[in-house]
């Protein structure tokens, strides 16, 4: 890749090393009978629109590790820079270093060049690094910003396929959010409207898809900057904790103490002169 | 060994098998593209679905994509291949144009497809039409089909909803055809394919190349062109025939 100043240098190949491991460790295991554990998916419910004033993103806030809820209040909408936010579904991990290295890159770039990086550059790093990866990088990316060329919303493939539209809903609960964006997505729409129905959007994916659920966060990205609500709206099936499990100092008794001073001895020292004139 | 490792890790992930398969299929541009060559320029088509699976994950696809001023090329096949070997040929023909500083020929754009495609056979599931204008030959039309053949062809057509049309095509295309009859021809032609493949679908997207320039066109659904076979309504109305109701 000709980014000069991007920090990771993409060995040649694919590593499988991982996978080598993967299999013998299911091997040991199954013989002892437990099960490796399921990566944590986020089976997710995604969204994004562009409005009049910039691009609205909403997810919501429920990571699942097969049947269990794992993380109640989940962050799915990542920050990749001032301008551009990215909603991540497909596998938990995957997405979260995507966006990371990605978020990196594109600081080390702004650094570098003194500019705001534009979406498109964001959505071509994605799709090269996924590419690259056949599609054994679980990640389906919502990319939304506003830059110098106007506000766009981006949408990346586990495989490195990318589609650009004016609203999109991807993960475990897409066809149910896309049903309401379909009814009633205008172009050009007001900031709160466009909030409203990415909210119902995103709601309507809580409902009907298992995977999706608790929270929803909303997204704003306007040229003035970003409002990322989190939560929106917060579930109403909330629970009240019964007690609270934090142990209070006495709680585990103390029946020794041996404190061992370290010595240490000085070997060397250097005495260098800054000149601050 | 990196073969059966590999194999083993799909089983891994796949997850449980009540997940529905747009989840775990590849996005693929099931397609039907055309191109047809005038005397003067080329006329290229594309229908406008993108699937997963069963899932259309994109219906207002743009499968034609500009690789220099004069040149397009019609993407089928996998989604994320097809656009990774056009941004590829786009940099290298760039690169090429600029080194020779003139506009680059049409052959050797679908050259370097063909370098892509061959070499990289096994990994990459594409099949692409490539068309343009140029000073040299003026419209040419040459397909780069699943394999990486390169021919030269008056008229192609390509992608899943192809089979359907060739013999639309093969008695309906005549050579010296102008800019028009060309159009009539893609759009009556896409329209067809749209109607019988189950992977093509949306909006006919159309774009006619010549010396002056590129000029472009969307074909919406309700105003393509209509077949007497084209809906079981509409052939009732326009014959006068009673409507069953069908099961």
């Amino acid at each position: 890749m000709a980014l000069s100043n991007v920090l990771e240098i993409p060995t040649s190949g694919f590593n499988f090393e991982n996978v080598a491991r993967n299999v013998a460790l299911e091997g040991l295991l199954e013989g002892g009978q437990t099960k490796t554990p399921k990566p944590m998916k986020t089976g997710t419910t995604i969204a994004g629109l562009v409005c009049k004033e910039g691009v609205v993103l909403g997810a919501d806030t429920r990571a699942t590790s097969g049947e269990v809820v794992a993380d109640k209040m989940c962050a799915k909408i990542h920050y990749i820079s001032p301008n551009i936010y990215c909603c991540g579904a497909g596998t938990a991990a995957d997405t979260e270093k995507t966006t990371d290295l990605l978020s990196s890159n594109l600081t080390i770039f702004s650094m570098n060049s003194g500019r705001n990086p534009r979406v498109v550059m964001a959505v071509n790093i994605l799709q090269d690094m996924l590419f690259r990866y056949r599609g054994q990088i679980g990640a389906s990316l919502i990319l939304g910003g506003v830059d110098c060329n106007g506000n766009h919303l981006y949408t990346v493939g586990p495989y490195g396929s990318i589609d650009n539209v004016p609203y999109l809903a991807m993960g475990s609960g897409d066809l149910a959010a896309l049903g309401i964006l379909e009814d009633r997505f205008k172009p050009n729409m007001e900031m709160e409207e466009a909030k409203e129905l990415v909210r119902d959007a995103i709601h309507s994916g809580i409902m009907s898809d298992l995977g999706s659920g608790n929270n929803i966060d909303i997204c704003v990205i306007t040229k003035q900057g970003v409002d990322y609500i989190r939560p929106y709206q917060e579930s109403e099936y909330k629970d009240k904790r019964q007690k609270r499990y934090k142990y209070g100092p006495g709680t585990t008794s103390i029946l020794t103490e041996k404190i061992v001073p370290l010595e240490l001895e000085v070997v060397q020292e250097t005495v260098q002169r800054m000149d601050t004139a | 060994m990196a073969a059966a490792t590999a194999m083993r890790f799909g089983q891994l992930s796949s997850g449980s098998d009540m997940a529905p398969d747009w989840t775990t299929k590849e996005v693929s541009t099931g397609t039907t593209i055309m191109a047809v060559e005038y005397d003067g320029g080329v006329v290229i088509g594309a229908d406008s679905r993108t699937t997963t699976g069963a899932y259309i994950a994109n219906r207002v696809t743009d499968k034609l994509t500009p690789i220099h001023d004069r040149i397009f090329c019609c993407r089928s096949g996998s989604a994320a291949d097809t656009q990774a070997i056009a941004d590829v040929v786009t940099y290298q023909l760039g690169f090429h144009s600029i080194e020779l500083d003139e506009a680059p020929l049409v052959q050797t754009a679908a050259n370097l497809f063909k370098a892509s495609c061959y070499r990289y056979r096994e990994e990459l599931m594409a099949g692409i039409i490539v068309a343009g204008w140029d000073k040299r030959r003026g419209g040419q039309v040459y397909t780069v089909p699943v394999g990486g053949m390169l021919v030269r062809q008056p008229v192609s057509v390509g992608g899943s909803g192809s089979t359907y049309i060739y013999g639309y095509m093969d008695s309906n295309y005549k050579p010296n055809m102008t800019k028009d009859q060309c159009l009539r021809l893609v759009s009556g032609a896409l329209s067809l394919a749209m109607e019988r493949d189950g992977s093509s679908g949306g909006v006919v997207r159309l774009a006619a190349i010549s010396e002056t320039g590129v000029d472009r066109q969307v074909i919406l659904g309700n105003q393509l062109p209509k077949w007497s076979t084209t809906g079981y309504i509409p052939y009732c109305l326009s014959k006068g025939l009673e409507i069953y109701p069908t099961v």
